[in-house]
C-alpha cells in the first residue's frame, strides 16, 4: 500500500481530538531552505576521540609502568593499556554525546577488541610455531629420513620425520576406510529410516563427540591391546582414531543430508523410483560437497590427535610400513615426543613436525572449503556454466535423434519444406 | 484418519460404508537389503558407543570395588599401595576448565558479536572459516604454543597478581617471595592458569562458531523494530540479539566445557603433575584426569589399569553430563539453532 492520504476533506488535519494525522505546517514561501542532514555514521570526533583515548592510554600506561607502579611484562602492559583505552575513550566520548551513544560506542571498541585479541593470539600461535619450525624445515632430509641413526645431539642435517609421516598417512587411511562407510551408512540411517531407533541413534552419536580423546585410546588400549593381547600396533591406533572421528562424520554428513529438497526426492519416488535407488541416484549425489566436507572436518580432526595414538601406537624412531604389528608413530605423537627432549635440535624438530602437520591440516580445511562449504544444489559459476554446457548438449542431441527418427509429416509442414 | 467414513449411495441404490483402504507398499528385494544395510550401520555405532561404555565399567570394577567410595574422596594416586582416588585429579580438572571458560566466554562471545554484527559484510566469510580452521588446528600446536611461549610469557603477570591480589585465597602462590629479587621464577611456571589458557585457545573457536550461529538467526524484524524504537547498535545487541541468543551462549559455552574437561595433551604438555588437592590456580603444580591416564598408563599393573579405568568412566560419565545438558538447552533455545560441532 502507499502512503496516498484520501482522508475526507472535512476532517481537520491539525484536531488531535479527531484523530487524524498530524501534517508538519506548511513552509511559509520565501523561508530559507532546510539545511541537509549528513547521513555519514562516522564523525571526525569519533576519530579524535579514537585516536586520542590510545595515545593517552599509552602514555599513561607507559607512566605507570616505568615510574610509579611495580607492574612489569608485556601482557601486563597490554591489559592495563586496553582497560585505561576503554575509560578515557568513554570519557572523551561523554564531553559530545549522551548516554545510550557513549554505551554504544564503548561496547563497539569493547567487542572489537576482544575479536582482535582472539585473532591476534590464534593467528599468533600459528605463526609461533610455523616460525620456530623454519630452523628444520628447509632441510630435504627432514622429510625423507627417519630417525633410526640420529641421535640427540646431532645436527638438523641428518635424521627426519619420515616416519611420522608414513604412520600418519596409513593410520588416516586406515580410518577413512572404516569411518567414510559406516559414518555415511549411518548417516543415511539416520535420515532414510526415521523412528525410534534412529532417534536413539542420533542421540548416542551426538554424545560420542562428547567422548574424551583419552577414552577413546584408553577403550582400544583395553580391549585390542590387553583383552585381545595384540599389541600396539598402527592398526590399533586407527581404530582409536575411528572412534574419534566417527560422530563428526556422522553429525556433519546428517546436517547436510537432511538439507537435501525432498521435493527431489519425491520426484524419484513418483517416477517409481524404490528408496535404495532414490538414495544412491539422487539423495547422495545432491549432497555429494557437503558429504566431502564432513569427511575432510573428520580428517583434520583426526589427523592432529594425539593421545589416542599415545596410548595405542606406541613410539618408534624407524620407518614401519606394517600396521598390523610393531610400534607406529603420528605427526602428532612424534612432536609430543620429540619436544620432550632439552636438546635445542631435538625441539626444532619436533617444532618442524608440528609445523608440517599444521600445513598438512591446512591444505586439508582449504580442499575441504573448495570442494563443499555450500549447499545441495547451489552451483559455482564454472558449475552453472558446466551445466548449461550440457543442457545445450543435451539438446542438440535431441534435435539431431529426433531429425534423424521417420516421421509423418503433416500437410501444411511438408508444404514448408 | 480411521474415524473418518463417509455414507454414499451407489447406483444400485443401497447405503455402503466408505472405509480407508489398506496401504501396502511392496517392499523388493533391493530395498530390503538397503533397510538392512542401514540400519546395521545405525546399530553398529549403537555397538562401538556402548561398547565403550560397557568395557571402562566392566574393567573399572575391580578398583571400583577396592576402593569403594573413598575413591572419589582420597587425594593420592598409588593403586599398588591400594591408596588412590580422583579428589585430586578431579579437582584439578575441573580448576583448568574453568580457568578455560572463563578466559574462553568473554572472547567467544565478543568475536561472535563482532562477527555477526560489526563484521563488513565482505571480511565475514573469511573471518567465519578462520574461526572453523582454527577449531581443527591439532590440540598438540596449541601444547607447544603454551609450553613454550606462554610458559615464560605469563610469568611477570603471575607474579604481579600474586604479589598484589594473594590475599584472594586462589590467587595466592605458596613459597613466591616479592622482596627477593634472587627469587627463582619456577614457582609460576606449569600452573593452572596457563594450562587453563591453552585449553582456552583450543574452545574458543568452538563455542564462537555456535554463539555466531544462533546471533545470525536473531530474527530481522526485531532487530529493526528495535532500530525504529531508535535504538542504538549496542541497544539492538542488549535488547534483541542478546536475549535472542541466551540458549546458545549458554550451549557453547557448556559445548566448551565438555571439551574442556576432556582436553588432554595440551595439558599434559604444560603442567607438572601434582596429587594432591591443590587449588591456588598461579602456582606450579597442577592435574586432570586425563594427563593422568597419559603419564601412568605405559608401566600400569593389571589393577592400576583398572584404577585409570575407573578415572576415565568418570571424566567420561561427566562429559556425557555436560555435553547432554549443552544440546538440550541449545536445541531447547527460541533458536532450536542446529549446532554442528
Amino acid at each position: 500500500m502507499t502512503a496516498v492520504d484520501i482522508r475526507p476533506a472535512d476532517v481537520g488535519a491539525d484536531d488531535p481530538s479527531t484523530g487524524g494525522t498530524t501534517l508538519p505546517p506548511p513552509v511559509p514561501p520565501g523561508s530559507p531552505e532546510e539545511p541537509r542532514r549528513s547521513l555519514v555514521l562516522l564523525r571526525t570526533s569519533d576519530i579524535f576521540a579514537l585516536v586520542g583515548a590510545f595515545a593517552a592510554s599509552v602514555s599513561i600506561t607507559f607512566v605507570l609502568f616505568t615510574q610509579l607502579l611495580p607492574f612489569e611484562g608485556a601482557i601486563g602492559f597490554v591489559v592495563l593499556a586496553y582497560v585505561l583505552f576503554l575509560i578515557v575513550y568513554a570519557l572523551l566520548v561523554s564531553l559530545d554525546d549522551d548516554g545510550p551513544a557513549v554505551r554504544d560506542k564503548v561496547a563497539a571498541v569493547a567487542v572489537h577488541g576482544l575479536a582482535l585479541l582472539l585473532g591476534v593470539g590464534l593467528v599468533f600461535v600459528v605463526l609461533y610455531t610455523l616460525g620456530r619450525g623454519a630452523e628444520a624445515l628447509p632441510n630435504l632430509n627432514f622429510y625423507t629420513e627417519d630417525m633410526r641413526v640420529t641421535g640427540p645431539l646431532d645436527p638438523l642435517t641428518s635424521g627426519g620425520i619420515l616416519h611420522g609421516i608414513v604412520g600418519t598417512l596409513i593410520m588416516i587411511t586406515m580410518a577413512l576406510a572404516i569411518t567414510i562407510p559406516l559414518g555415511i551408512v549411518c548417516a543415511v540411517f539416520l535420515n532414510e529410516i526415521p523412528g525410534r531407533l534412529s532417534r536413539l541413534v542420533r542421540t548416542i552419536a551426538e554424545a560420542m563427540t562428547a567422548l574424551p580423546s583419552i577414552v577413546a585410546g584408553l577403550f582400544i588400549y583395553a580391549t585390542w591391546i590387553t583383552a585381545f593381547g595384540l599389541g600396539q600396533s598402527g592398526s590399533a591406533a586407527a581404530l582409536a582414531i575411528t572412534v574419534m572421528m566417527l560422530p563428526i562424520v556422522i553429525r556433519a554428513s546428517d546436517v547436510v543430508l537432511r538439507l537435501v529438497p525432498g521435493t527431489l526426492k519425491e520426484a524419484a519416488y513418483a517416477v517409481g523410483a524404490g528408496q535404495w535407488r532414490t538414495v544412491w541416484h539422487v539423495t547422495l549425489p545432491t549432497a555429494r560437497s557437503g558429504l566431502m566436507t564432513s569427511i575432510i572436518l573428520g580428517t583434520a580432526r583426526g589427523i592432529g590427535e594425539t593421545s589416542p595414538v599415545l596410548l595405542t601406537a606406541g613410539f618408534t624412531a624407524a620407518v614401519n610400513t606394517n600396521p598390523l604389528e610393531g610400534p607406529m608413530v603420528s605427526l602428532p605423537l612424534l612432536t609430543f615426543e620429540l619436544v620432550k627432549n632439552p636438546q635445542p635440535e631435538m625441539i626444532a624438530r619436533g617444532f618442524g613436525t608440528a609445523a608440517t602437520l599444521m600445513v598438512l591440516v591446512l591444505l586439508l580445511f582449504a580442499v575441504g572449503r573448495a570442494v563443499g562449504g555450500r549447499g545441495p544444489g547451489q552451483l559455482t559459476r564454472r558449475q552453472q556454466h558446466r551445466r548449461v554446457l550440457a543442457s545445450r548438449r543435451d539438446a542438440e542431441r535431441f534435435r539431431r535423434t529426433d531429425a534423424a527418427r521417420p516421421r509423418f509429416t503433416t500437410q501444411e509442414e511438408g508444404q514448408r519444406r | 484418519m480411521s474415524t473418518t467414513t463417509t455414507r454414499r449411495v451407489e447406483p444400485t441404490g443401497e447405503v455402503t460404508e466408505d472405509a480407508p483402504r489398506a496401504l501396502k507398499a511392496a517392499i523388493g528385494p533391493s530395498d530390503r537389503i538397503f533397510r538392512g544395510v542401514s540400519r546395521s550401520g545405525g546399530l553398529a555405532v549403537l555397538a562401538i558407543m556402548s561398547l565403550i561404555g560397557i568395557f571402562l565399567g566392566y574393567r573399572a570394577i575391580q578398583a571400583l570395588r577396592e576402593a569403594g567410595i573413598s575413591f572419589l574422596t582420597t587425594e593420592a594416586w598409588e593403586p599398588n599401595g591400594g591408596d588412590f582416588g580422583i579428589a585430586a585429579v578431579l579437582t584439578g580438572t575441573v580448576l583448568i576448565a574453568l580457568v578455560a571458560i572463563g578466559v574462553a566466554v568473554p572472547l567467544a562471545v565478543g568475536t561472535a558479536l563482532y562477527i555477526s554484527e560489526y563484521a563488513p559484510a565482505r571480511i565475514k566469510q573469511t573471518l567465519i572459516s578462520m574461526v572453523d580452521l582454527m577449531a581443527a588446528v591439532p590440540s598438540v600446536v596449541y601444547g607447544l604454543w603454551g609450553a613454550f611461549f606462554l610458559q615464560w610469557n605469563i610469568l611477570g603477570l603471575s607474579r604481579w597478581i600474586s604479589t598484589w591480589l594473594g590475599w584472594i585465597p586462589f590467587l595466592s602462590v605458596d613459597g613466591a617471595d616479592p622482596r627477593d629479587p634472587l627469587a627463582t621464577e619456577t614457582v609460576y611456571t606449569a600452573s593452572t592458569l596457563i594450562a587453563g589458557i591453552v585449553v582456552a585457545m583450543m574452545v574458543t573457536p568452538i563455542a564462537c562458531s555456535v554463539m555466531r550461529e544462533v546471533f545470525a538467526q536473531a530474527p530481522a524484524g526485531e532487530r529493526e523494530g528495535a532500530y525504529a524504537l531508535g535504538a542504538t547498535k549496542w541497544g539492538m545487541i542488549r535488547s534483541v540479539v542478546l536475549p535472542y541468543g541466551k540458549g546458545g551462549m549458554i550451549g557453547g559455552t557448556m559445548l566448551g566445557l565438555g571439551r574442556a574437561l576432556g582436553e588432554t595433551i595440551g595439558v599434559y604438555m604444560v603442567i607438572s603433575p601434582v596429587f594432591e588437592i591443590q587449588p591456588r590456580i598461579l602456582e606450579s603444580g597442577s592435574n586432570s584426569v586425563s594427563a593422568l591416564i597419559a603419564l601412568r598408563y605405559g608401566e600400569a599393573s593389571d589393577f592400576e589399569l583398572s584404577a585409570l579405568m575407573a578415572a576415565g568412566l568418570a571424566l567420561f560419565l561427566m562429559t556425557l553430563v555436560v555435553n547432554f545438558a549443552a544440546s538440550s538447552i541449545i536445541a531447547r533455545s527460541r533458536s532450536g539453532a542446529v549446532s554442528d560441532a
